[in-house]
């Protein structure tokens, strides 16, 4: 697996690169857990922490003029572990200078197809509102409490009703990823595009749409197997997005993070237009081998390890 | 009692949900790259024997159960009560008719089971995997049928109604399984 991908962006001329596993900063999502390490330079102690995933870095790269590059590299988040997850695993991450989204898609069919040697089905294209409503019937971009509790009421799925209240961004995650993620992909790729603006990340937003997002998912047999942006590469647009999520670890009493400066000094040098992804690699070597647990393809898994 | 969290749920853990006490049977981790994590869990619930679904969010805390199975031997039924006993302590329990349920098909007198006790009183009543009982009603085989066929019921000294071979006789005792009520074996006395 790792060859082949090596051999498909070296043919289509992407530089495979290496970063730091230990950052002086980390990423503000509120859902990412990180691990953290102890620098010590007497008489000084200085925290890094490991990164959850290479995307500063890479794009600090891109910034001072790389062009487009590729990395295999490992990643870690705190609290992950599962059928499908391990706080430590393998990501496949690259972008692509001068690339949109729909031709990131083309690529990213490309290397599966490259990857399964055409063993799997046609790939599948289609935007998130529109496989949302063709499994709840509900309006993924326009949030009524009312229809969705209604929805929940009907499927048994009592629990989202206390567990999401009014947030629409926690009323996504829970019925795509009960309701609609389980039924993606069915031997095949299936690429959600178009996803809704509370759930953009460090995507663009659409700039014919506000309701909408530049980011798209990767999918097989309703495994997530990654996840792609275009790129945000607004430095002050960039900045508002890490204060506000520094602000909701705060409210949630998440562990402080040091926000990572230089990044944003990168962005304001000027990040080129770009398409970045990254996959996970554990969860296409498990469907590669048929596996039903992530354990079956590490050497150990964190239990072992 | 200890709290635990979605982390700390495995398969068997006992805890408390909407005031009964449960059981994890599965814990599956479901979380988007970009979003909440969940957890979804299965939870049979112990005094109805009910499995139910529910989902958390990953990190919620549950109250764990004061839940501990316990082998006891079965003494005796005073009609309205059944009643074990610990081995070690002799410390017995009493038991009614609505929590031994069908365990009470498979319960002789002396033999051992699990008891399941709640906060210390019996919650379940669990027979052995298998037990030996006496055969005390069954036509009698027609001659010369040895084994296979379709069998033929035979009633047990406990009450337990099961299907044996043709060639067993009324009076003889039999090992059944008691998980799925099927004959095993005779048992030569």
């Amino acid at each position: 697996m790792l060859s082949r991908i090596r051999a498909f962006f070296a043919q289509r001329g992407v530089l495979e690169v290496e970063t730091p596993l230990l950052s002086h900063a980390s990423g503000t999502d509120p859902q990412l857990a990180f691990f953290t390490s102890n620098y010590d330079t007497p008489p000084t102690t200085q925290t890094l922490f490991l990164q959850t995933s290479p995307e500063f870095a890479m794009k600090r790269l891109l910034a001072s003029g790389s062009g487009s590059i590729y990395q295999i590299c490992k990643a870690f988040r705190n609290g992950e572990a599962g059928r499908f997850h391990n706080p430590e695993f393998t990501i496949l991450e690259w972008y692509r200078v001068g690339l949109d989204l729909t031709h990131l898609m083309d690529e990213i069919e490309a290397l599966f197809n490259d990857l399964f040697e055409g063993q799997l089905g046609t790939p599948q294209r289609i935007a998130y509102s529109t496989i949302f409503a063709q499994h709840t019937g509900l309006d993924a971009l326009t949030f009524s409490h009312q229809a969705y509790c209604a929805f929940a009421k009907r499927e048994n799925l009592h629990d989202a009703i206390t567990l999401c209240g009014e947030s629409h961004a926690l009323w996504l995650d829970f019925l795509f990823s009960f309701c609609v993620q389980p039924h993606l992909g069915k031997n095949a790729l299936c690429l959600v595009y178009d996803y809704p603006a509370c759930q953009s990340s460090l995507a663009r937003l659409n700039a014919d749409n506000p309701l909408l997002t530049e980011r798209v998912e990767v999918f097989i047999n309703g495994v997530e197997l990654g996840n792609g942006f275009y790129e945000l590469t607004h430095a002050e647009e960039q900045n508002a997005r890490f204060d506000a999520e520094i602000e909701t670890r705060k409210s949630e009493n998440l562990p402080p993070v040091t926000k990572d400066t230089r990044l944003l000094a990168a962005l304001e040098t000027g990040l080129p237009d770009c398409a970045g992804m990254a996959i996970g690699l554990d969860r296409v070597l498990m469907i590669l081998a048929k596996s039903a647990m992530i354990s079956d393809v590490l050497s150990f898994d964190v239990t072992r390890a | 009692m200890a709290v635990y969290s979605t982390n700390e749920f495995r398969s068997g853990l006992k805890i408390m949900l909407d005031n009964d006490p449960c059981a994890i049977i599965e814990n599956e981790f479901v979380k988007p790259g970009k979003g909440q994590a969940f957890n979804r869990v299965k939870i049979r619930n112990l005094k109805t024997a009910r499995v139910i679904e529910r989902t958390f969010k990953s990190g919620d805390t549950l109250e764990g159960a004061d839940v501990v199975d316990m082998e006891m031997q079965y003494l005796y039924n005073d009609g309205e009560y059944r009643h074990f006993m610990m081995q070690d302590t002799f410390e017995q329990y009493q038991a009614d008719a609505k929590i031994v349920g069908d365990a009470a098909l498979w319960l002789k007198d002396q033999d051992m089971c699990t008891v399941t006790l709640w906060n210390d009183a019996p919650l379940a009543v669990t027979p052995a995997n298998f037990v030996e009982l006496d055969i005390v009603e069954t036509d009698p085989g027609v001659r010369g049928d040895t084994s296979g066929g379709g069998g033929k019921p035979a009633k047990l000294s406990t009450g337990a109604v099961v299907r044996v071979p043709l060639f067993v006789q009324q009076g003889e005792t039999i090992k059944v399984d008691t998980r799925t009520a099927e004959y095993i074996s005779r048992v030569k006395e």
